[in-house]
């Protein structure tokens, strides 16, 4: 059994008087039966892939259809120039964010969070608020258990894959579960946390998976940016104390009812969108 | 869905169904062969067949049919150790009916000359479907220790299986039969929550009825 509604989780929390990443945490150690350090330290290991995969990037590298590599160079060099105006803190979190994306379309390692496709989004989040903040190990891990249990939730309710809802379902989702973490970092409350995931996910849905070619890398490498800067400030926003006038649960339920509803060309079959466009079908030739 | 399959797992991208999951098919597809590996040839389908290049596909494929797991650094140079392992590695197209959109097909022989057929389907998020074994339906997804069975079909070779494997304390979670026509070439299999010991095994290959008896251990999960 798992989590079927953010409702469902805060009740249970309540229960057991425990804050909701302790509730998933427990959840996790009774289905595959594993004591709590078990659980954390594998939770915590991801962390560490994380930390390896990013720096592993490798900016001469390219994919081999040669549409992705060398971007979260780019940004990086941008950075020590010092010509970014988005702030030291959200511009670490692109080049991050740019750099996992590009490593997982160069066949690099990465951890999938909920996907390979979107594995720069939580990633990026978590490594900037590492080397800003500089949170405990213990800290870290809470973040990685409250992200899993918003994408439980999501994936129970909803969708996780582009192939069923589009775009929405893999950025949205990432970002959804990264602005979840965010707000654990930050000991926002329960309610603040479920806020902020309502507004990363309103940000992203309707979004298409209209990949050029058929390949995770346009428009996806750099959709990670935008689930990574979403991610941010919904918690921001979250934490000033602004509320969602629609709850997190309803609003995965719209998520799944656009995903229903969106034209097949939108998921993952390159059929619309900017796989059809002059350019994309350019690329579609030369695979 | 377990919250590590939300977060995670750490693999080689780009693609969970075409990266992740090929090497699953490719690795599992081994195991099932038993024997080290002579020479393979991969045949793709569908989507697999459209962008599977782009997606790194057939050196997943490769890499898992060298014993690689789905984290594996080295999947891109999967070709290269194929070939220092003397593997004769071969593609082509697979012409299926009705199949997954992200299938292939793989015929494989070891080095004692051992043949195996395999179609499988990549379902999205990393898990597979062993779809048919030397084209006898098949229908399971590599996570447990499996037992198949090729035998007349004939009355009690269910039995024989099943009394093994009380005998051994083994729960069995899922049991499928096919049959291609009566008195003529069946299938069993069953998926199970232990491992089956590997004398018990190769008692059944002893016994008469029985032609061919496949086991997928989940022990192997580490690699080669």
């Amino acid at each position: 059994m798992s989590f079927t509604s953010m409702k469902d989780m805060i009740q249970r929390a309540g229960e057991e008087s425990c804050t909701l990443w302790e509730i998933i945490r427990k959840e996790d150690m009774l289905e595959r039966q594993v004591k709590k350090e078990e659980s954390m330290e594998q939770m915590y290991s991801l962390f560490e892939a994380m930390k390896e995969a990013d720096k592993s990037y490798n900016g001469n590298q390219r994919s081999l259809s040669g549409l992705s590599g060398g971007d979260g160079s780019k940004i990086q060099q941008a950075i020590q120039k010092g010509i970014m105006i988005s702030g030291d803190f959200i511009s670490k979190v692109m080049e991050g964010a740019i750099k996992m994306g590009e490593s997982n379309a160069c066949m690099k390692r990465i951890v999938a969070a909920p996907t390979a496709g979107s594995c720069g989004v939580l990633s990026s989040v978590l490594l900037a608020y590492d080397a800003f903040y500089h949170p405990t190990k213990e800290e870290i891990t809470h973040a990685l258990y409250m992200a899993a249990g918003i994408g439980d939730v999501i994936s129970n309710r909803a969708s996780i894959s582009g192939a069923k809802g589009g775009c929405q379902a893999e950025i949205g989702s990432a970002s959804a579960m990264a602005a979840g973490a965010i707000a654990v970092l930050r000991d926002g409350t329960a309610t603040q946390i479920c806020h902020s995931g309502a507004f990363a996910l309103k940000g992203l849905l309707g979004l298409v998976c209209d990949p050029i070619g058929g390949l995770v890398e346009v428009p996806c490498v750099k959709r990670n940016v935008i689930g990574a800067v979403n991610a941010i400030t919904s918690t921001d926003l979250a934490i000033a104390g602004v509320e969602s006038k629609v709850p997190f649960d309803e609003v995965i339920d719209a998520m799944a009812e656009i995903g229903e509803a969106m034209p097949c060309a939108y998921k993952e079959t390159s059929q619309g969108g900017l796989a059809m466009t002059e350019t994309g079908k350019h690329y579609e030739t030369m695979k | 869905m377990g919250i590590f399959d939300i977060v995670g797992p750490v693999m080689v991208g780009p693609s969970s169904s075409h990266t992740a999951g090929a090497v699953k098919i490719g690795k599992v597809s081994r195991e099932l062969l038993g024997e080290p590996l002579k020479k393979a040839e991969i045949l793709l389908y569908g989507s697999f067949l459209a962008t599977g290049k782009g997606h790194g596909t057939d050196k997943a494929i490769v890499a898992g049919l060298l014993g690689m797991n789905p984290d594996n650094i080295h999947i891109p140079e999967s070709f290269k150790l194929a070939q220092k392992q003397g593997i004769k590695i071969s593609f082509g197209e697979a012409h299926l009916k009705n199949a997954h959109p992200n299938s292939v097909e793989v015929h494989m022989e070891s080095i004692s000359g051992r043949e195996l057929s395999v179609v499988a389907a990549s379902l999205g998020g990393g898990s597979i479907k062993i779809c048919t074994m030397d084209g006898l339906e098949a229908n399971f997804s590599g996570d447990y220790p499996t037992l198949v069975v090729h035998n007349d079909d004939q009355p009690g070779h269910v039995a024989e299986v099943t009394s093994m494997l009380w005998q051994k304390s083994i729960n069995i979670a899922t049991m499928q039969l096919y049959r291609d026509y009566v008195g003529g070439n069946a299938v069993m299999i069953l998926e199970c929550d232990q491992e089956i010991p590997m004398e018990s095994v190769k008692w059944l290959e002893t016994l008469s009825g029985l032609q061919k008896v496949t086991y997928l251990s989940k022990v192997g999960g580490e690699e080669e």
